[in-house]
């Protein structure tokens, strides 16, 4: 119950800022009768850098599938602040790699907001391709065949896909799973640029050292929010331990989650 | 060699009609049929092909051979089978591929009982078999149909169908087109293969479809390449397959069908991605991270 207590101090004091990019409002998420996510509350600023963190089966993507639209909640709901723009970046493994596309045909999915189904691509549309692609460091990749990509390659690629879509809010699903170090010095600092230009960006993240040099505020996750906040106390060894607790509690299915709704 | 090849198309109004049947078909279901297998659903694909039997038997039963009936029956039946194989698999725990298994054999033998309790086994043959000698200009215009409306459709839905493929969780986060692009691809299937049906009966249409994208997949390593070297397979197996059933009398549908299933064996052969050049080459250099 302290648990609780905490996730809701945290929401009262973002609510303060005006701002908010997207607001959780007891939010439970999950697939077919099983919840992953239970009773979350919380806000996320605009212009924030959050990555979140926890256990595998803690409920990280799916979190991020419900706030890319994905996901329908099973209960709660997911505030956005109107108009805002989402760009979700899935985890590497739910793209179909021996689908016999291009760089270029991989990337321009992201004018889909711009262009739709029927929209011609326009001059302006190549040249923000060509600048996306230099930006991370793709030149000259358009036309290679993804399955010749190796994964760093492929992550550069879907990087610059997020930045076609110029989107408000970025979600990222582990960017950085099993990639080259080189790969993530780089797309890190793309996600300080996004960060610069106000942009939200929220990361499911792994490596807990990179959370704390990259990310100043981190949610971690165990079914519940354990911990939000800034990142170096919600990483605090006693967070960290009493997550790791509710993640063994997840093999035995005991209810320890109070019914809160009949 | 000219009398060989070009005289009989010249000589005769049911090849020429054949052939304009054969054509049209390969332009409109050869991009459907390299959709199916980049989506992994070559089998619904022929599972809906058997779909169509039932629909088209239950017409000729109350109709006889009437092309109007057993194309509309032949429609019905096809998409209430697509709609049941999506809706078992996902109520019950039954994967899509075993729902669809069941769904055609069932579909074939209930197809053929119902024929053989009205019609005789020339009937049959016709139904199961095609008869694309026999295209009158009713057949001709029905396939002129389908082809203009799946070939816009496909045209329409490309980009979508794509970005499914391709990303479906990122094409869901950006569109809300994803369960209607996919109903209407389904349909199109339907069409095509109802289409088909006239020319190559309920057992082959779906092999104008599947094997020459089947093929196509070997030799190029683009969407839109692939579609057109599907078409051209098709049409080059449509005219030596006539060509073959004229001169040597025999069926000219399991002949195109053939020919069709030939270009895939030599594709596996001798393609750029065939055994002949991925043979001991023990890794492949991609996927490295």
């Amino acid at each position: 119950m302290s648990q609780h207590a905490r996730h809701c101090d945290h929401a009262a004091q973002t609510e303060a800022r005006d701002d908010a990019a997207l607001r959780f409002r007891d939010l439970t998420l999950g697939y077919g009768d099983h919840a992953a996510v239970h009773h979350l509350d919380g806000t996320i600023a605009r212009g924030a850098l959050m990555a979140i963190v926890g256990a595998n089966g803690s409920g990280k993507s799916t979190l991020l599938k419900a706030v890319a639209g994905v996901l329908r909640p099973m209960s709660g709901r997911i505030e956005r602040s109107s108009g805002l723009r989402v760009a979700y970046l899935a985890q590497q493994s739910e793209i179909d790699r021996s689908f016999p596309a291009r760089v270029l045909d991989l990337v321009s999915l992201g004018l889909w907001p711009k262009r739709g189904l029927l929209g011609r691509f326009r001059g302006e549309d190549r040249i923000a391709i060509a600048t996306a692609l230099s930006a991370v460091g793709l030149e000259g990749f358009s036309d290679r065949p993804i399955d010749s990509l190796s994964g760093g390659q492929l992550q550069r690629a879907l990087f610059a896909r997020v930045l076609l879509q110029d989107a408000d809010v970025i979600l990222l699903d582990e960017p950085f799973n099993a990639i080259d170090a080189k790969t993530v010095r780089d797309l890190v600092s793309l996600i300080h640029r996004w960060h610069g230009e106000r942009r939200t960006v929220v990361a499911v993240m792994h490596d807990l050292a990179l959370v704390r040099e990259t990310f100043p505020e981190t949610l971690l996750l165990a079914r519940r929010a354990v911990a939000w906040g800034e990142t170096a106390k919600s990483l605090s060894a006693e967070n960290l331990l009493k997550a790791r607790n509710f993640a063994e509690a997840f093999d035995d299915s005991a209810p320890w989650c109070e019914p809160q709704r009949a | 060699m000219y009398d060989l090849l070009i005289t009989p198309f010249v000589d005769y109004v049911f090849l020429q009609r054949a052939l304009a049947g054969c054509v049209l078909l390969c332009i409109s279901s050869g991009p459907v049929g390299v959709f199916l297998m980049l989506r992994r659903m070559s089998l619904t694909g022929d599972a809906l092909a058997h779909g169509i039997l039932p629909g088209a038997a239950v017409a000729f039963l109350f109709f006889g051979l009437e092309l109007a009936p057993m194309t509309i029956g032949g429609l019905a039946a096809g998409l209430l089978l697509a709609m049941l194989a999506g809706a078992v698999s996902r109520l019950t725990l039954q994967k899509e591929d075993a729902s669809l298994a069941a769904f055609y054999l069932i579909s074939l033998s209930a197809g053929v009982l119902i024929v053989s309790m009205h019609g005789s086994n020339v009937d049959l043959m016709h139904i199961l078999f095609g008869s694309v000698l026999a295209l009158n200009d009713q057949a001709l215009t029905l396939i002129a149909g389908i082809f203009v409306v799946s070939t816009v459709g496909l045209a329409l839905f490309w980009r979508g169908l794509v970005a499914e493929c391709l990303d479906p969780l990122f094409f869901r986060s950006v569109s809300r087109l994803g369960t209607p692009i996919h109903f209407a691809f389904l349909f199109m299937v339907v069409l095509n293969l109802v289409g088909g049906f006239q020319a190559l009966g309920t057992l082959l249409s779906v092999g104008l479809m599947m094997l020459p994208a089947a093929s196509a997949r070997f030799w190029v390593n683009r969407v839109g390449p692939m579609c057109a070297l599907a078409i051209l397979f098709g049409i080059v197996s449509s005219v030596a397959g006539l060509l073959l059933s004229y001169h040597a009398a025999l069926p000219s549908g399991p002949a195109i069908i053939l020919f069709c299933g030939g270009i895939y064996v030599l594709s596996i052969l001798a393609s750029p991605r065939g055994l002949a050049v991925t043979y001991g080459r023990r890794t492949r250099p991609h996927r490295a991270t």
